[in-house]
C-alpha cells in the first residue's frame, strides 16, 4: 500500500511540473491559432469540469449546461455594459461585473434546486431540458438584452486601465509581446488551474464523499444520514457556477455573442466532454473539453487536407463530421470503456511503471 | 367562441400525434428502465424513409408508409440488441439512456445531411383539402391525425391489457426478475417495445408533416423532441400518461400560439417553449409525472 501511493507521487510530480512549464512555454512560441484554440479549450474545460461533478460524481444527469453558460455571458454583458436607449446595461466595472454573473449563474441553479433535488438520473436531464428551451426563447425575445439574432458586443474586461485580455498596457515576456491571444492563454489557464484545485478540494472533502455516497446508492446514503436532497442542489448549484464562469470567459474571448451559440447542442458538446473523459475523472474531463473545443477548429484548418471533406460545398463539411463524432464517440465509450479517457491514462502509467514483484499473500489461491 | 373550438380540435390533433411518439418512449421505459433520447431521429429516420421513396422515388404513400414504419421499427430493435442490451446486463440504465443521446445526434446529423435544405413532402392521401364544421375550418389531415391517432392509441392500450405480450410487458415492468422466472423472455420483450416505439414514431412523423406544414425539413425533430416533456408530464410508466401528457403537451402549443397577442408580453414564438414550462410546473408539483407512480423507498 504504502509502496503505491509513494510510487504515484513519484510519478505525478515531475509530470505535474513539465506539464506546468510546457503550458507556461508554448505562448511563446505558438502563433494565435493555436492560443486560441487554447484559450477557448482552457474555458470550455472550466464548464466540463462542473458538469462532471454532477453527472460523474452525484450520478445527476443535466442537459441545462448550456443554460448556465448563458447566464454567466448574458450576465456579464449586461451588467459591464453602457445602457443605452436600446440595449440594456448597468455599466458596472467589468471585473465586479464578472464576479456577479458567475453569482447569478449560480443563483439560477440555486432556483431549480427545488426539481435539481427532488428528481434524479435521467428524470432531472429531461427536466432540465426545459431550461434549454425557455433560455433560447428568452435569449431570442429580449432584444435589449442579446441584440436578437444579430447578437451584442461583450465589454473588455479590465481592472483599472489595464485590459485583462487586451494590448494595453504592453507587456512582454522574453522579448515575446503579449497581446490578446498570449495573454487570452495565460488567463483562462489560470483560471482552470485555480478552479480545478478547488473541485479537486471539494471532491476530496466531505462533501465529495456524500455525493460519491449518493450516486453508488441513494437509499444507502440517505441511512448514513446523507441529506439527499440537499446535496443534489448543492451539486446541481456548484455545477451552474462553474458553468456561468466558463460561459463568462466564453463571451470575453468570443468578443461578440449570438443567442444561437446556447442551444441543446452546446449542452450536448458538454456531455460528450465529460463522457470522452470518463464521467468521474477531473483531468478526463479537461482532455474531454480540449478534444471537443478543439475538434471543430481543426477540422476548420485542415478539412482541405481530407479529401472529400475541402470546401463549404462538400455535405460532410467541418460541422458534420464533429457532430458524428462526438454522437459516436458517446456511443463508443459507453459501450465500450465507460471510463473513457481516464482508463487510458491508467492503462498508460500502468504500462509505463516498471513491474514490481506480487507480494505472495496477494496472488489468487488456486 | 369558434377560434377556441377550433384551436381545441388542433391542438388535440397535435397532442394525439405527440401522444404516440411519448407512447413509444413509456414503453422502452416500461421494458427497459431506459429513457430512449433517440426517439426523435427515429421518427425522423422513418418519415424520410417515406419521403424520400414518395417524392424521390415515385413509390406510391401506401407502398412507401409500411417501407418507412418497417425501416424504424427495424433499426430500432438493431439499437436494443446491439447496443442497448449490453446496458441491461449491468443495470447501467443511465448510462444506456445518456448512450442513446450520441445515438440521436449521429442519426439526427445523418438525417439532417440527406434532407439538406430539401422540404420533402410525403404525398399523404388526405391532401390540402380544409373541413368545415360547426362554423369552424380545420384541415383534413388534422382531422385523419386525430382519428388515426385515437385509434392506434385504443389499439395499443386493448394489445397492452389484453394479449399475453402485454401481460409479459406489464409484468416486466413490475418486476423484471420474477418475471424472467416465469418464463418471460426479457429480451423479446424489449425487442417488441423498441419496435413498437420505432413504428409509433413514424406514424406520428407523418402527420407532423401533413398539411397544413410544408413537409419534411430539419426543423421537424425541434417538434419531436417535445414528445420528451410529454412523457414526463404523464409519468414515464404509464401509458396512459403518455396521452395525457400528449394532448396536454399540444393543447398548450396550439392555445399559446392562438392566443399570442394576448400573451405579447411574453416574446413572440412562446408556443414553442410553453410545453416545457407546463413540464416545470407538473415536476414541482408531481415529481413522478401526473400518472407516474413515486417510488417509495423506507430508509
Amino acid at each position: 500500500m504504502f509502496d503505491k501511493i509513494s510510487g504515484r507521487i513519484r510519478w505525478r510530480a515531475p509530470v505535474a511540473v513539465v506539464a506546468g512549464v510546457v503550458l507556461l512555454a508554448i505562448p511563446l512560441y505558438a502563433d494565435r491559432f493555436w492560443l486560441n484554440l487554447g484559450s477557448f479549450a482552457f474555458a470550455a474545460a472550466i464548464g466540463a469540469v462542473g458538469l462532471m461533478i454532477l453527472v460523474g460524481r452525484v450520478g445527476q444527469l443535466s442537459l441545462a449546461h448550456s443554460f448556465f453558460l448563458a447566464v454567466g455571458a448574458y450576465g456579464y454583458i449586461w451588467l459591464s455594459s453602457p445602457g443605452t436607449e436600446d440595449s440594456w446595461g448597468l455599466g458596472l466595472p467589468s471585473l465586479l461585473a464578472a464576479v456577479i454573473a458567475v453569482t447569478m449563474a449560480g443563483l439560477a441553479g440555486l432556483a431549480f434546486s427545488p426539481l435539481a433535488g427532488r428528481l434524479k438520473g435521467i428524470y432531472l436531464g429531461v427536466a432540465s431540458l426545459a431550461l434549454v428551451f425557455i433560455g433560447q426563447h428568452v435569449l431570442f425575445a429580449a432584444e435589449p438584452l442579446t441584440g436578437g439574432y444579430n447578437g451584442r458586443n461583450v465589454p473588455e474586461l479590465t481592472i483599472g486601465s489595464f485590459q485583462v485580455l487586451g494590448v494595453e498596457p504592453e507587456l512582454s515576456l522574453f522579448g515575446v509581446p503579449l497581446r490578446q491571444a498570449e495573454r487570452g492563454w495565460y488567463v483562462t489557464l489560470l483560471v482552470l488551474v485555480l478552479t480545478t484545485v478547488f473541485a479537486v478540494l471539494v471532491l476530496r472533502s466531505r462533501v465529495g464523499r456524500a455525493f460519491a455516497a449518493i450516486r453508488d446508492g441513494e437509499v444507502h446514503a440517505a441511512a448514513l444520514g446523507v441529506p439527499v436532497a440537499r446535496y443534489r442542489s448543492v451539486a446541481f448549484t456548484l455545477s451552474s457556477v462553474y458553468a456561468g464562469l466558463a460561459g463568462v470567459l466564453l463571451a470575453l474571448l468570443f468578443q461578440r455573442v449570438v443567442p444561437e451559440y446556447w442551444d441543446l447542442f452546446l449542452s450536448l458538446e458538454y456531455l460528450a466532454m465529460v463522457v470522452i473523459g470518463g464521467q468521474a475523472s477531473v483531468a478526463g474531463a479537461i482532455a474531454g473539453a480540449a478534444f471537443v473545443s478543439s475538434l471543430p477548429l481543426l477540422l476548420q484548418r485542415y478539412s482541405d487536407a481530407v479529401p472529400g471533406m475541402g470546401g463549404a460545398v462538400s455535405d460532410f463539411g467541418p460541422a458534420y463530421v464533429a457532430q458524428i463524432l462526438y454522437g459516436g464517440l458517446i456511443v463508443v465509450i459507453l459501450f465500450y470503456e465507460p471510463k473513457g479517457l481516464a482508463a487510458l491514462a491508467t492503462r498508460a502509467r500502468k504500462a509505463l511503471t516498471p513491474r514490481r514483484a506480487v507480494p505472495a499473500e496477494r496472488t489468487p489461491a488456486s | 367562441m369558434a377560434q377556441l373550438l377550433s384551436m381545441l380540435v388542433e391542438g388535440a390533433s397535435l397532442g394525439a400525434v405527440y401522444a404516440l411518439v411519448a407512447l413509444g418512449i413509456v414503453v422502452i421505459y416500461k421494458s427497459s428502465s431506459v429513457v430512449n433520447f433517440a426517439q426523435p431521429s427515429l421518427l425522423m429516420f422513418g418519415t424520410y424513409v417515406v419521403a424520400s421513396a414518395t417524392s424521390l422515388h415515385g413509390l406510391s404513400f401506401w407502398v412507401a408508409l409500411p417501407l418507412g414504419v418497417a425501416a424504424a421499427a427495424i433499426l430500432a430493435v438493431l439499437i436494443d440488441r446491439l447496443l442497448v442490451s449490453r446496458f441491461r446486463k449491468t443495470n447501467a440504465v443511465v448510462a444506456a439512456s445518456i448512450m442513446t443521446i450520441g445515438l440521436d445526434v449521429v442519426l439526427l446529423t445523418e438525417t439532417d445531411r440527406r434532407i439538406g435544405s430539401q422540404i420533402l413532402t410525403t404525398d399523404d392521401p388526405w391532401g390540402n383539402d380544409v373541413v368545415r364544421f360547426l362554423g369552424i375550418g380545420v384541415a383534413e389531415a388534422r382531422i385523419a391525425a386525430l382519428v388515426v391517432g385515437a385509434l392506434l392509441l385504443v389499439l395499443f392500450q386493448l394489445w397492452l391489457h389484453r394479449s399475453d405480450f402485454g401481460v409479459a410487458m406489464r409484468a416486466t415492468a413490475e418486476d423484471p426478475e420474477t418475471a424472467s422466472l416465469m418464463g418471460i423472455r426479457l429480451g423479446r420483450v424489449s425487442a417488441t417495445a423498441w419496435a413498437v416505439a420505432g413504428a409509433l414514431a413514424v406514424c406520428a412523423g407523418l402527420f407532423i408533416v401533413a398539411y397544413p406544414s410544408p413537409g419534411l425539413d430539419t426543423s421537424v425533430e425541434a417538434v419531436a423532441l417535445r414528445a420528451l416533456p410529454a412523457a414526463i408530464i404523464g409519468g414515464l410508466d404509464s401509458t396512459t400518461g403518455a396521452i395525457a401528457g400528449g394532448l396536454m403537451v399540444g393543447l398548450s402549443e396550439v392555445l399559446v400560439r392562438g392566443y399570442g397577442e394576448h400573451l405579447a408580453f411574453l416574446g413572440q414564438g412562446f408556443e414553442e417553449a410553453a410545453p416545457y414550462v407546463l413540464m416545470l410546473v407538473v415536476l414541482l408539483v408531481r415529481p413522478a409525472g401526473l400518472f407516474g407512480i413515486r417510488e417509495a423507498v423506507r430508509v
